[in-house]
């Protein structure tokens, strides 16, 4: 277990858990808000198709960036109809955008399978140059990369220090209070399912044009679902997020680096400990209110609403 | 007409209400009323369950329509379709069950109702000026607290902080001296009195007479939606209000009640100094001891609130005992399930059938046959004797003269008839034991009437029945035994023919403790 | 929008309730037909042409007809899984978890027991795929039936954690000496027997005899009556004396089982070996189908059906025109939309 190793690991962790924790910050508003997506996979599939597909077009990845940001907040209308306007199922209608993301998704990017890009700049923070080379390429990192945490910080100071951010925490709780205070739910609802989704929609750019450089079918392996797990983990807070995306992306990278050193956990088993560690710590919490899901989410769940 | 006070620097000297009207299916809640409320003053609404107070005040707040009427502001007539208009015109309201996010902190509460709250939240700011205003009135309370942590004195005080801090200048306060302590409260009047002094005007609903008689400057009687008449303060005493409160006459026609010897007999239902305890905004009952023999009826008289529906959902066992023991037919049935309670022959007549006792999707047949199915299954389970069924309906509904859609689903039944229908399920088996909890709530006559005939009828035939009721004419005219809840103690015990209204009036009102 | 008091009066088989819910699911389908026509048009394809493909290829034929009963028989099945605790207000996401938990305790009967005859084997298997679904939900029940947590964020969870334990196992212990993503063929009889020469196996036998006893077990056993009254007011039931915690814990690991057993029935019927990944969503589409038909069997038989038509064809358009296999999901998707959407095709007329 070299100094090496053990930087290859949090380096991986970074690059991986970065769309990750975009992700997750994007579902915490919505949830905050009073709506789960079951359907973030479909949402994530769909806007790494466009930004790729436009990145490769156009030469240029923020380009693409910037359609990947939109077209996650796009999805996320739909399903912002769905269940605000048309008042459906909530967990019905993520399944079905799902469903959605899936074929429009493998639709966008038939022609761009193994298709090279102009990939987003990687360097280094200003002052680690002088270190020995086989460690600066570990962690030449995107402009995306950089800006995660401070996203984090700013999904913060939206939530729990603007006006609109307390109206989105008051919508996710108590709608009718929300309204009583001369608030409207429903777009406020949908403020941050748009938000939200452009968040997603940045990590799914990331990682298929700054990270991987290609689109595959499915390529988000369940980080939609992943994301769903780790907004209960870190108690919809957006910065307990980031220990939660970091710790779930190093656990991977750890994984593959005993595979190579040739020890026996099976990166099977070591994959289910983040839905194992979320469920345990629901149990513990259980009881406990104050660490339940916003209100109205809680309804969701109950199946109620 | 009563000349208002002199009001110091206040712009909300005056709200009127003109011939309010509002009625609810089946019930016409208020009726014509009029009513004054000044500034630097504080009005009591007093009055009976469903005499209209909260109505009212929920259309002065917005929350509901009136259906006729008008509400003037300053002498200006105002519409009020929501309660964000109603604290607009700075009118605002503290309900019965607090309107508050408990997952947020106070400071997040009050800072949804700021009326000019800036783009990014000035938390320092707005904590000095929760701070200012709570000093000023005696409010203090912590605003980084959640309010899931804080207790009910605590929610109240938010709650009125709330609608300072979003201008109001009206406060409509309903029974909130309802979840208390005794501390609690003269902390709460001392609140009231220094905001009066500053010209705001209160509006206290309320079913106390002590605390009105405490704190009112106007005094407004409603009584079954209208007017009983409105009185200052230095005109009103206990007995004028009581009699103002509840109606005279009494029904004419008073049951012979079969006497029995309690000694001899063993009591169908027993509570020993049973206690309770209370979620949020349930009622604790204390120290509760009370027999219900066969043959007899046990009517339960207080102001809704007090612990009835506590006491009803004790007997049935979805409420455990804290403290002391209950017993079933002599057995020692404390720790026993609702459904052991119910196999033993024990019949619950919640009210709110819809809510309570009756799945809205099923057949009426079906919700007939809901609370025996041990009785009425067949081959282990495997098939239900509908037959069976069909029999026991018929023969409940002609001993009940009822008539009822067998194959129409329950929620499409109107009020009086799903009463009806649970009226008719819990008779079938002739029940030992029935707890009956305000059940001619909502219903036209006839349907009361058979309601109670039916009670009458298993009490005849030698059942215990523990009537709760907010109808003292049926309290009267039915009971062998009268208790009256308060607070959720039992604040007095009769037989109907040695006491009368007033009395009974004062103990739910929790005034002087007669006859203990 | 018609007004229904306009049109009906004027043609009286407008006024039969059933007419009018046949002729909102026409619309809805004819809506979601629409919709996916234009992504075909824009992706380059004749729309028409590919529609008739599709029906072409499934029902035209002797062999695609087969294809779709043998699509069938997975959905019915979870479908079932998600209809039963739904009786009871339990919202079961879980049916993709149980299933592979259900088909690896099968696949384990089947490589232990590969020695005894079939009518002992399958049966085995049969039970032991019941077991293992059973298992996997019963931890959401109780946390539920206990109020600790509620039963889809648990069911959610343990529906990712399902398809690894079933790697685990393959790539330890069971897997085939070609091939680490797949166990060994299962002997033939650990094998649901396939009738008249096609892929269709027992599992569809199984499959609408549970439907049946479904439908028979709600309508007349005294348990059924009981599940109703939980599902239709909860509170209420718990009133009138029935046992509520024990009903949740009891139908959410029945649930389960038949999951398991739809599991099974995939590995053992269709597939012959426990392969990795091998539910594609089958647990979901389960729930869609129920939620769709309202839990009812028949509906669940329509929807499966008209699921399977399309996923089947979708294979087969794949095979002929180009579009990839994926696309399907969006007709799929679009159908759902409409459903969730719940047009009004009259005026006032309540959906």
């Amino acid at each position: 277990m070299t100094l090496l190793a053990i930087l290859g690991v949090i380096s991986s962790a970074i690059f991986s858990g970065t769309s990750l924790l975009y992700t997750t910050l994007g579902e915490v508003i919505d949830e905050r808000s009073g709506i789960v997506n079951l359907g973030l996979e479909g949402v994530l599939l769909v806007s790494a198709s466009s930004g790729f597909a436009i990145t490769s077009l156009s030469g240029s990845p923020w380009l693409g960036i910037l359609v990947a940001v939109l077209a996650g907040g796009l999805m996320n209308m739909i399903l912002g109809y769905l269940v605000i306007t048309r008042k459906a199922n909530q967990l019905a209608s993520g399944l079905a955008l799902m469903f959605c993301g899936f074929g429009l998704s493998a639709l966008i990017g038939k022609s761009f399978v193994g298709v090279k890009i102009n990939s987003l700049p990687r360097f280094l923070l200003p002052g680690l140059g002088d270190l020995p080379r086989i460690y600066t390429s570990l962690f030449k990192f995107d402009p995306l990369i950089y800006l995660v945490i401070p996203m984090a910080f700013f999904v913060w100071w939206l939530l729990f220090r603007t006006r609109w951010g307390l109206g989105v925490r008051a919508v996710g709780e108590n709608a009718d209070i929300a309204y009583a205070s001369g608030r409207n739910p429903s777009r406020i609802r949908y403020q941050a399912l748009f938000a939200g989704g452009m968040l997603a929609g940045l990590g799914a750019g990331q990682l298929a044009i700054a990270y991987a450089m290609n689109w595959t079918e499915y390529m988000t392996a369940g980080r939609g679902f992943i994301a769903v797990a780790l907004v209960i983990f870190s108690k919809w807070h957006p910065l307990r997020a980031i220990i939660g995306a970091l710790l779930f992306s190093a656990a991977v990278a750890f994984q593959l680096l005993l595979q190579s050193s040739g020890v026996q956990i099976s990166p099977f088993l070591l994959d289910t400990i983040p839905y194992l560690l979320t469920l345990i710590v629901l149990i513990a919490w259980g009881g406990n209110r104050k660490h339940s899901a916003p209100a109205s989410l809680g309804r969701v769940y109950l199946g109620t609403e | 007409m009563l000349k208002p006070p002199s009001s110091t620097n206040s712009q909300l000297n005056l709200v009127s209400l003109r011939g309010i009207t509002k009625a609810f299916p089946g019930v016409l809640a208020n009726d014509e009323i009029d009513l004054d409320i000044y500034a630097s003053e504080v009005h009591a609404l007093l009055g009976e369950n469903g005499a209209g107070k909260s109505t009212l005040m929920k259309i002065l707040y917005g929350f509901y329509h009136l259906d006729s009427g008008q509400i003037f502001v300053n002498e200006r007539p105002v519409r009020i379709q929501s309660p964000h208009d109603a604290l607009a015109i700075r009118i605002g309201m503290v309900f019965q069950d607090f309107s508050l996010i408990p997952a947020l902190s106070v400071m997040e509460n009050l800072a949804l109702f700021l009326p000019q709250l800036p783009a990014v939240l000035d938390v320092n700011g707005i904590n000095r000026r929760i701070a200012q205003v709570s000093e000023q009135y005696s409010l203090e309370v912590n605003p980084e607290a959640l309010v899931s942590q804080l207790s009910v004195g605590e929610l109240q005080k938010v709650e009125i902080l709330k609608l300072l801090l979003a201008d109001a200048r009206l406060l409509i306060l309903d029974e909130p001296t309802r979840v208390l302590a005794p501390h609690e409260v003269q902390a709460l009047f001392r609140v009231i009195d220094s905001l009066k002094k500053d010209g705001y005007a209160i509006v206290l609903i309320t079913h106390k007479l002590k605390e009105v008689l405490e704190c009112a400057d106007r005094i407004t009687v409603l009584r079954a939606g209208r007017v009983a008449g409105t009185l200052l303060r230095p005109d009103a005493d206990e007995n004028r209000l009581i009699s103002m409160m509840f109606e005279k006459k009494l029904g004419t026609n008073v049951v012979t009640h079969k006497t029995v010897k309690p000694d001899q007999v063993q009591a169908c239902l027993e509570f020993r100094d049973v206690w309770t305890h209370a979620e949020g905004l349930e009622t604790a009952l204390q120290s509760i001891n009370l027999q219900v023999h066969p043959g007899e009826i046990v009517g339960v008289a207080g102001v809704s609130g007090n612990g009835q529906k506590e006491l009803g959902e004790l007997a049935m066992g979805l409420i455990r005992c804290a403290r002391g023991k209950k017993f079933i037919f002599g057995k020692d049935f404390t720790d026993k399930s609702v459904q052991d309670v119910r196999t033993s022959g024990v019949a619950f007549i919640p009210e709110n059938p819809l809510t309570m006792s009756v799945g809205p999707f099923m057949t009426v047949l079906q919700n007939m046959a809901i609370t025996r199915t041990a009785k009425y299954a067949r081959m282990g389970g495997l098939s239900m004797d509908w037959q069976a069924v069909h029999t026991d309906i018929e023969q409940s509904n002609q001993r009940l003269g009822f008539s009822l859609p067998l194959n129409a689903p329950a929620r499409s039944l109107s009020g009086g008839n799903l009463q009806r229908m649970v009226v008719a399920r819990e008779m079938i088996g002739d029940p030992r034991l029935i707890i009956a909890s305000y059940i001619t709530r909502g219903l036209d006559v006839q349907s009361a009437i058979a309601a109670r005939q039916a009670l009458i009828q298993a009490r005849d035939n030698g059942a215990g029945v523990l009537l709760i009721s907010e109808d003292l004419e049926e309290l009267f005219t039915l009971s062998d035994w009268l208790i009256v809840l308060y607070a959720g103690k039992i604040a007095g015990k009769f037989r109907p023919v040695n006491t009368n209204v007033y009395e009974v009036g004062h103990l739910m009102t929790g005034s002087k403790v007669e006859h203990a | 929008m018609l007004k229904t008091s306009e049109v009906a009066p004027r043609f009286p088989i407008f006024q039969n309730k059933t007419v009018i819910q046949i002729i909102r699911y026409l619309y809805m389908i004819l809506l979601a037909l629409v919709l996916f026509g234009v992504i075909l048009l824009i992706s380059g394809k004749n729309p028409l042409q590919a529609y008739k493909d599709i029906l072409t290829s499934t029902l035209g034929s002797a062999y695609g007809f087969s294809e779709v009963l043998v699509a069938m028989i997975p959905m019915l099945i979870t479908a079932l899984a998600v209809a039963l605790p739904a009786r009871v207000g339990l919202i079961n996401v879980g049916g993709e978890g149980q299933l592979y938990i259900g088909a690896a305790f099968a696949t384990f009967g089947a490589l232990t027991f590969s020695n005894l005859p079939a009518w002992l084997l399958l049966p085995i298997m049969i039970l032991l795929g019941m077991l293992g679904g059973a298992l996997w939900a019963f931890i959401p029940g109780y946390l539920k039936a206990i109020g600790l947590v509620n039963e889809t964020i648990t069911t959610l969870l343990l529906n990712s954690v399902a398809p690894k334990i079933v790697g685990f196992l393959i790539f330890g212990f069971w897997h085939s000496p070609k091939d680490t993503i797949k166990t060994t063929t299962f002997v033939d009889t650990a094998r649901l027997p396939t009738f008249f020469g096609t892929r269709i196996h027992l599992g569809l036998v199984i499959g609408l005899v549970l439907l049946v006893l479904f439908w028979l077990f709600m309508k007349y056993t005294r348990w059924g009556l009981e599940m109703r009254a939980i599902g239709n007011n909860a509170q209420a039931a718990r009133r009138n004396g029935i046992p509520l915690k024990k009903y949740l814990i009891i139908v959410m690991c029945v649930g389960g089982a038949i999951a398991g057993l739809a599991g099974m029935s995939q590995v053992s019927g269709f597939y012959g070996v426990l392969l990795l990944n091998f539910s594609m969503s089958l647990g979901f589409m389960g729930f869609m189908i129920s939620w769709m038909a309202g839990g009812e069997p028949l509906g669940i038989v329509l929807m499966s059906f008209v699921v399977s038509v399309i996923i089947t064809g979708g294979n087969l358009l794949q095979l002929t025109r180009g579009v990839p296999y994926s696309v399907i999901n969006l007709l799929l998707a679009f159908t759902l939309f409409v459903v969730l959407a719940r047009p009004s095709l009259f005026k006032g007329k309540k959906s």
